[in-house]
């Protein structure tokens, strides 16, 4: 009886101290992030993308895991049928852009796939300018377990 | 770190105006200029800051790179030919080194 309440009592314990941890390591994640002095915003990127212009919605997707496990590599797809270039965003990184493509006459489609680090859960955007010159813009939550921008 | 070595896949064969889809990976350790080390100095930004890739000199696709891309960056995208004739892939270093791949390719 003894025995089984000890290991009862065990794995109780390392959550408490996992949780205490965890707590800690957040709180210096969000010191070490809160200048956000490095880099561009995710506002100043998207001002600087599309000159102001207000980007609408539709025929622009992203294909991103729900939740990442590991922020360290996080499968970005992101497909807007018909778009000159397309920006990525982290909003919540210490530096907001992920990454900008220009799609050339030699394009089979106009998607485009590849692996990104996630400081903290946050809406990954994309917007993308259309042949036309308009924009278009899409966001998607990702739960991220562990951060992957250092500290 | 081991020298960055492309690593590019392309199909062998395609027909004309059918869009395929190309994997190109290289080893590289996309430093971010985020991390510390252990006496708390920022480690300098190194990454990859330009990936491009071409056919018989049109574009594919530019893409411009930043810190949030992972270590060894994978990218994925479509290209379609109406002739057979060659990639060619650059990766842009940060430290100035250009890394190229070229891979045929035939018409179906």
């Amino acid at each position: 009886m003894s025995r089984l309440t000890q290991v009862e009592e065990r794995p109780q314990m390392n959550i408490t101290r996992r949780d205490a941890l965890a707590i800690g390591a957040g709180g210096i994640a969000a010191l070490a992030f809160a200048p956000a002095a490095f880099g561009a915003t995710a506002d100043e990127a998207i001002a600087a993308f599309t000159g102001g212009a207000t980007p609408g919605e539709g025929g622009i997707d992203i294909k991103a895991p729900e939740i990442a496990e590991n922020g360290n590599v996080v499968p970005i797809e992101v497909n807007a049928p018909g778009a000159e270039e397309i920006l990525v965003l982290a909003p919540a990184n210490p530096s907001a852009e992920i990454f900008s493509v220009k799609f050339g006459p030699a394009a089979g489609a106009q998607r485009f796939s590849t692996r990104a680090r996630l400081a903290k859960t946050q809406d990954v955007t994309a917007i993308a300018r259309m042949a036309d010159g308009s924009f278009v813009m899409a966001k998607r939550t990702v739960k991220v377990t562990v951060g992957g921008c250092g500290g | 770190m081991a020298a960055p070595k492309p690593r590019v896949k392309v199909p062998k064969s395609a027909a004309a105006g059918e869009p395929f889809t190309i994997k190109t990976l290289i080893n590289h350790p996309m430093e971010s200029g985020q991390r510390k080390d252990k006496q708390g100095n920022v480690i300098p930004q190194k990454i990859i800051n330009r990936f491009t890739c071409d056919f018989n000199g049109t574009n594919v696709v530019d893409m411009t790179l930043h810190g949030a891309i992972s270590t060894n960056p994978y990218i994925e995208f479509d290209a379609k030919i109406d002739a057979a004739g060659e990639f060619t892939f650059n990766w842009y270093d940060d430290d100035g080194s250009v890394y190229t791949a070229k891979k045929s390719i035939a018409l179906a």
